[in-house]
């Protein structure tokens, strides 16, 4: 604990300060994608800065052990760097485990460092530490496996789940005041992580991909409101400060992806898509009809147009087509062709996903518009291209008041001329919400997967180029 | 009741009005790496994690500091290291046609 102001303490005190600055410089820099990387820059010298001077403490007598610890930490932290881009969902979520584990394992140290002297306010801070720490921690090794598809994509749902996961909560929270009164209660301790853990898991189970955007967002928020906790334990303004902003900033990636899926943090985590589809596919018998269209018939209609949209969703993640989705959009662009990219809030598995792949693949950010920037250009557009996304291009949203997804802000791509979609074939998509775009007389339907199917209209545009 | 638990009320409280002004403005096109910049600055809780394993007041805080150390250590380094590789994919249109 605090032993007082040694001889170097002011020299740290001032280091912190130093990285804290830094820390606040680095989010500010990220605001544009011109001053971003300089943002990382001010980030890793404020890490730097932050360490050196908690090297300085003066309790500090094994720095052997601390300097083994940092390098094998390097050795698993560089590979998880230069994972593929279409991981990074995966990855994140795998890192705010990582980043949960450690405030989780401090906070225990610290406890029983300290037991059964702990004062009811650092007892109080100190189980919310533990607990938030705990549920994030398994809560982002569950997101990350289902990232992954380690385990199903698809939610999990019983009925009574969420009696039984809050009932989980209660009792935890219920232990955590019950140590706050008595923190002679050692022995409660272990329990109250093991019921945090268990929640971390249950929480997750009924959680669909649809909802990653938002439950990565939350996880975020949870892993620095654990780290802000620690701060008030362990007495670091650094920590409180890091932990306030990493918590604000999933809070607001979480309050975006909500709105943008017109659902409440509650119906996220508590109102899993699974049962109302079911219902609802249920009711429906009559076939549809659609119409398709081949490769060259749809690199002929593109090259006809003169402004086509591009709207990209996780099935272009998945198929790994924006490298061939470059091709396109050169090839149209060579032909005079005016080729942008409508971007949905919630398109992919996290926040801003879309965007990272498209730049992977070398196209402008400036050509990447958003959803509320693009909707009202859809009627002068000729040609939308959905490639792999489904419930944000679903009229549905807008027009029919019995669809799950009601009210949610789509991309009105209906409102084009003429619509595009490559998909794989009929089946209700990943929430298993019908589309009526799919009927309409405008649309047409190209069957195949994404990254060949591109594959195919970029080669039939290449070879009648020289015409 | 201590003041510097009062001062860090206020700090937290500061942190997280100057996080929500400075975060709300960054472009949604940049909200994957700002999450994986924030994932990294959150691994500053490497600093507790260090003193518990430099001081080996006992074993349990050791090996649990030491656990903790190896864990936000790979935060920081891939944190900073995945969000500087997707921060230099991001261009704008260069000059077209010749």
């Amino acid at each position: 604990m605090n032993t007082g102001f040694a001889g170097n303490q002011v020299g740290i005190e001032f280091l912190y300060l130093l990285a804290s600055a830094l820390f606040i410089l680095s989010l500010k820099w990220m605001s544009a994608p011109k001053t971003a990387r300089h943002g990382v820059w001010a980030g890793e010298v404020g890490m730097v800065a932050a360490i050196a001077g908690t090297l300085l403490h003066h309790g500090i007598v094994d720095y052997r052990s601390i300097a083994i610890a940092l390098v094998i930490g390097s050795g698993i932290g560089i590979p998880l760097g230069l994972v593929h881009m279409t991981a990074v969902p995966q990855r994140t979520a795998l890192s705010h485990a990582f980043g949960a584990l450690c405030v989780t394992l401090v906070g225990t140290a610290e406890f029983y460092l300290r037991t059964p002297n702990v004062p009811h306010f650092t007892m109080a801070v100190l189980s919310m530490e533990v607990i938030l720490g705990s549920l994030t921690f398994t809560g982002s090794l569950m997101a990350a496996g289902k990232l992954q598809e380690v385990l199903p994509q698809r939610p999990l749902t019983y009925r009574g789940q969420n009696l039984v996961n809050l009932s989980i909560l209660a009792v935890a929270i219920a232990v955590a005041v019950d140590l706050v009164l008595n923190p002679s209660n050692q022995h409660l301790f272990p329990v109250m992580i093991a019921l945090a853990l268990l929640f971390g898991v249950l929480m997750i189970v009924p959680i669909g991909g649809a909802d990653m955007p938002t439950v990565i967002s939350l996880l975020n928020s949870y892993a620095g409101l654990s780290a802000a906790a620690m701060g008030f334990v362990v007495d670091s303004k650094l920590l409180i400060i890091a932990g306030a902003l990493d918590g604000s900033s999933g809070f607001i990636l979480s309050v975006i992806m909500s709105k943008a899926m017109n659902r409440s943090f509650t119906n996220v985590l508590f109102g899993a898509f699974g049962q109302v589809q079911a219902s609802e596919a249920a009711g429906r018998g009559e076939a549809k009809t659609v119409r398709s269209a081949t490769a060259e018939e749809a690199a002929g209609i593109l090259a006809a147009a003169n402004r086509v949209v591009v709207v990209p969703g996780y099935g272009m993640a998945v198929a790994q087509a924006q490298h061939k989705v470059r091709e396109l959009y050169d090839a149209l662009r060579k032909r005079g062709v005016e080729v942008r990219f409508a971007i949905h809030p919630v398109a992919g598995r996290m926040p801003g996903h879309m965007n990272v792949l498209l730049a992977e693949a070398d196209i402008p950010y400036d050509q990447l518009i958003e959803m509320d920037d693009i909707n009202g250009d859809f009627p002068q557009t000729d040609v939308v291209l959905v490639i792999g996304a489904n419930d944000v291009t679903n009229p549905s949203a807008r027009s029919d008041q019995s669809s799950p997804i009601y009210g949610m802000p789509i991309l009105d791509v209906d409102k084009a001329r003429t619509v595009m979609v490559i998909k794989r074939s009929m089946s209700p998509g990943f929430a298993g919400i019908d589309n009526p775009l799919y009927y309409m007389d405008k649309t047409l339907m190209l069957f195949g997967d994404a990254k060949s199917f591109v594959n195919g209209i970029v080669h039939e545009l290449s070879g009648n180029t020289h015409s | 009741m201590s003041s510097g638990l009062i001062d860090g009320l206020f700090v937290f409280m500061l942190a997280g009005f100057v996080g929500f002004e400075v975060i709300r403005r960054v472009s949604p096109l940049l909200h994957t790496p700002l999450m994986s910049l924030t994932n990294a600055l959150d691994a500053i809780a490497v600093v507790g994690a260090i003193v518990l394993v430099g001081e080996h007041q006992s074993k349990l805080a050791f090996g649990l500091g030491f656990v903790a150390v190896v864990a936000a250590t790979s935060n920081v380094v891939g944190g900073f290291l995945i969000t500087d590789r997707m921060l230099k994919m991001f261009k704008t249109s260069r000059p077209t046609k010749p």
